[in-house]
């Protein structure tokens, strides 16, 4: 189908503003068969229907929108974590504030140190898993990423890892308009958690792709927070093999334009594959998680859990969706979004979907939308417990639910404490 | 202690009186009881004088040790000494019990410019009162009342009644859904607080409960009014005869 003609130029005004690499080796051609697919597809508009609660503008447009930037001398996340810390400022890599990029059990190289060269293993994961996740459903975004990025890590782990490798990304210009592009292979048996933090960019597009071989374990954990003004489309692209393991959570809290895209398809029988996401937001707030599972072998289990909590009008969204191919027999697929609104100006948009073509399979999706519990607020004040400091308890107890789906202690106390954070300087 | 004068209340949504002119005083160092017939008004009470949203005070007042209650949030009255243990406790998923009561404690503690309790000292105090009531470790780590039984609920009430200390306590129906066992260890638990200082208001159906706590002053509600006050006797009274007679006497 031809791109109607509105999109076609809005797509052709922000590759004007964008400058290509060819790269000169492998890259070359994964990035020229991406542009290709941008210019096929078209940048989304508002006439999407994959773009029904998002409004996709401000990320697509030439011009990255205006970001302040959010000044604080608190700790950051993962701060009192031991971990390989990769630093990316606006995008580019920081050599000086990141650590030796060499630990036991894996290597670590920049994609713009390997773009160059004859060959690489990347070439065979760089856009690929990102063209698979182009259908049934278009991402144009990413495919612009794999088009324009120019930097990124790309890890291969072979073995255990002694820490996790943590990947920083700072925001210092107002204005800037930042790509990324990871990929991350994990051979069989082997494991690694991966640690996203930071607010990146003004405006940030990344795009991960992550291949999990046979009895592999990939986990991973993201903050995105603090800069409330910033903007990001983000895509994890996984494929899943035989026993293997696949577990992200992503804890969001302000940006007034967050989507993060994640698809993931079971190719090996007895995959798990669990993604969740707390998201707490306030006033021009808009939050947009969404997650497109493919279930391709037997006895696999996903499972989705999402919990947003919207104040003074914030937006939250939830699309999921469980593909369950013919002969994905004994698929144990779960989902629940759910919303707590602080106040009648905040709304939730939440579309679940279930796609079955296997019979025997069990799959159960929910999605509710409430205010927070009057028995349970008059419970805890009756006891002394202020209004302010009971609510956030109630919110703390509504989000637990999904910061449970990490596996890491220290990690989910990380994650547990910097809600409360965010709770206290907005309720406190 | 609490001084509750010519109390009229009526549902906030709804043209519904449900307290028709309430007047009682409960001295400190005394139990008192009311029995009624249900829907009588005896929950309400107990409510109006927590904090809880829904009803509005037509008329009349409400003091502990001479300040207005009716004017306060709930927390500034559990602050001053109110506590009302609950005729159906809530439950609270994902928030646990001890952070809850920790939480509790704290809260009233700051608000009444007092020191806040160390983790250790409440460890050790919430250990000692846990035990004499029959609550495991387990309980205490679960969320609020989640999986509870009912009597585990009520003994949880009791608990929280202890470790919070409050100077006026209101139990409602505190004894319904209870073993003769676990109603012993509830009285217990109420007993081990009596003290001069502090004021009970024992709301029950049934003399049972008052058996082993003994009330010094026995009220029977009805339609949103104590139509009879006396002494002990009077709940045996209910017990052998129901409330048909007493209703008809003062009718
Ligand atoms: N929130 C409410 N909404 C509607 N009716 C209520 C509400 N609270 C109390 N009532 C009514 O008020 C009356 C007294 O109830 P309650 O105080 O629970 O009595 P008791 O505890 O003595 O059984 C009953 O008729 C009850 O139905
Ligand atoms: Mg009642």
């Amino acid at each position: 189908m031809a791109v109607a003609q509105t999109k076609q130029s809005a797509t052709e005004a922000r590759l004007a503003s964008l400058v290509a690499h060819e790269g000169g080796g492998w890259i070359s051609s994964g990035r020229q068969a991406a542009l290709e697919r941008v210019r096929m597809m078209g940048l989304p508009d508002r006439r999407d229907e994959y773009w029904k609660y998002t409004r996709p503008d401000t990320l697509v447009q030439a011009e990255a929108p205006k970001a302040a930037l959010f000044e604080t001398t608190d700790p950051r996340v993962f701060d009192g974590i031991d971990r390989l810390k990769i630093v990316f400022t606006d995008g580019v890599f920081d050599a000086d504030a990141s650590d030796d990029l060499s630990l036991e059990g894996l290597n670590i190289e920049r994609l713009a140190d390997i773009a160059g060269k004859d060959i690489h293993w990347a070439k065979d994961l760089y856009g690929v898993l990102e063209t698979n996740g182009q259908t049934p459903v278009e991402r144009p975004l990413a495919a612009l990423n794999t088009a324009f990025a120019t930097d990124g890590v790309v890890i291969h782990v072979t073995g255990q890892v002694s820490k996790p490798v943590s990947l920083i990304y700072n925001h210092r210009s107002e204005v800037s308009d930042a790509m990324l592009h990871h990929l991350v292979k994990v051979d069989a048996g082997a494991k690694v958690t991966i640690l996203e933090n930071g607010p990146a960019a003004a405006r940030f597009n990344k795009v991960m792709e992550v291949e999990i071989a046979d009895g592999a374990e990939f986990h991973h954990v993201r903050a995105q927070g603090r800069d409330h003004e910033r903007r990001a489309i983000t895509h994890i692209f996984t494929r899943l093999g035989v026993e293997s393991v696949f577990k992200s959570f992503t804890l969001t809290a302000n940006g007034m334009m967050t989507r993060n895209e994640c698809v993931i398809e079971l190719t090996g029988d007895d995959a798990v594959a669990h993604v969740a996401g707390a998201a707490v937001g306030d006033g021009d707030f808009h939050h947009d998680d969404t997650v497109f599972i493919t279930h391709d072998a037997v006895n696999c289990e996903s499972r989705q859990v999402f919990k947003k909590v919207l104040r003074n009008g914030a937006t939250g969204v939830f699309q999921g969706k469980i593909l369950v191919k013919p002969d994905a027999q004994k698929t144990d697929g779960y989902q629940i979004s759910q919303s707590l609104l602080l106040d009648e100006d905040s709304q939730f948009l939440a579309k679940p979907e279930l796609e079955i073509y296997a019979d025997d399979v069990a799959c159960s999706h929910g999605s509710t939308s409430g205010a927070i519990d009057e028995e349970a607020l008059f419970y805890l004040r009756a006891r002394g417990v202020p209004k302010n400091i009971a609510t956030d308890l109630l919110t703390l107890a509504f989000l637990a639910e999904a910061v449970l789906e990490i596996e890491d202690e220290a990690l989910a106390e990380e994650i547990s404490s910097r809600l409360e954070g965010w709770l206290v300087r907005h309720n406190g | 202690m609490l001084e509750i004068k010519d109390l009229k209340v009526k549902l906030e949504d709804e043209d519904k009186q449900i307290l028709k002119g309430v007047n009682l005083t409960v001295e400190a160092g005394k139990v008192h009881a009311i029995m009624g017939p249900n829907g009588s008004g005896k929950s309400t009470l107990s409510y109006v004088l927590s904090g809880r949203d829904g009803y509005e005070v037509t008329d009349g007042s409400a003091t502990l040790e001479g300040e207005d209650l009716l004017d306060m949030d709930p927390e500034e009255r559990a602050a001053l000494g109110m506590f009302l243990a609950f005729q159906y406790p809530v439950e609270i998923p994902g928030v646990g019990n001890m952070t809850f009561l920790r939480t509790a404690v704290n809260a009233q503690r700051k608000a009444r410019g007092e020191d806040e309790m160390s983790a250790s000292d409440f460890l050790k105090e919430i250990r000692a009162k846990a035990k004499t009531l029959k609550i495991d470790a387990d309980m205490l780590k679960r969320p609020v009342n989640v999986g509870f039984s009912g009597g585990e609920k009520k003994r949880n009430e009791i608990l929280q009644m202890a470790m919070l200390e409050p100077k006026m306590c209101i139990l409602d129906e505190t004894d319904s859904g209870l073993d003769v066992d676990a109603m012993k260890l509830v009285a217990e638990g109420v007993n081990a607080l009596r003290s001069e200082g502090r004021g009970f208001l024992v709301i029950t159906h049934y003399q049972r409960l008052l058996d082993h706590i003994k009330p010094d002053v026995v009220h029977i509600m009805a339609n949103g009014r104590i139509v009879k006050t006396g002494g002990p006797e009077l709940a045996l009274e209910v017990e052998n005869n129901g409330y048909a007679d007493i209703l008809a006497e003062v009718a």
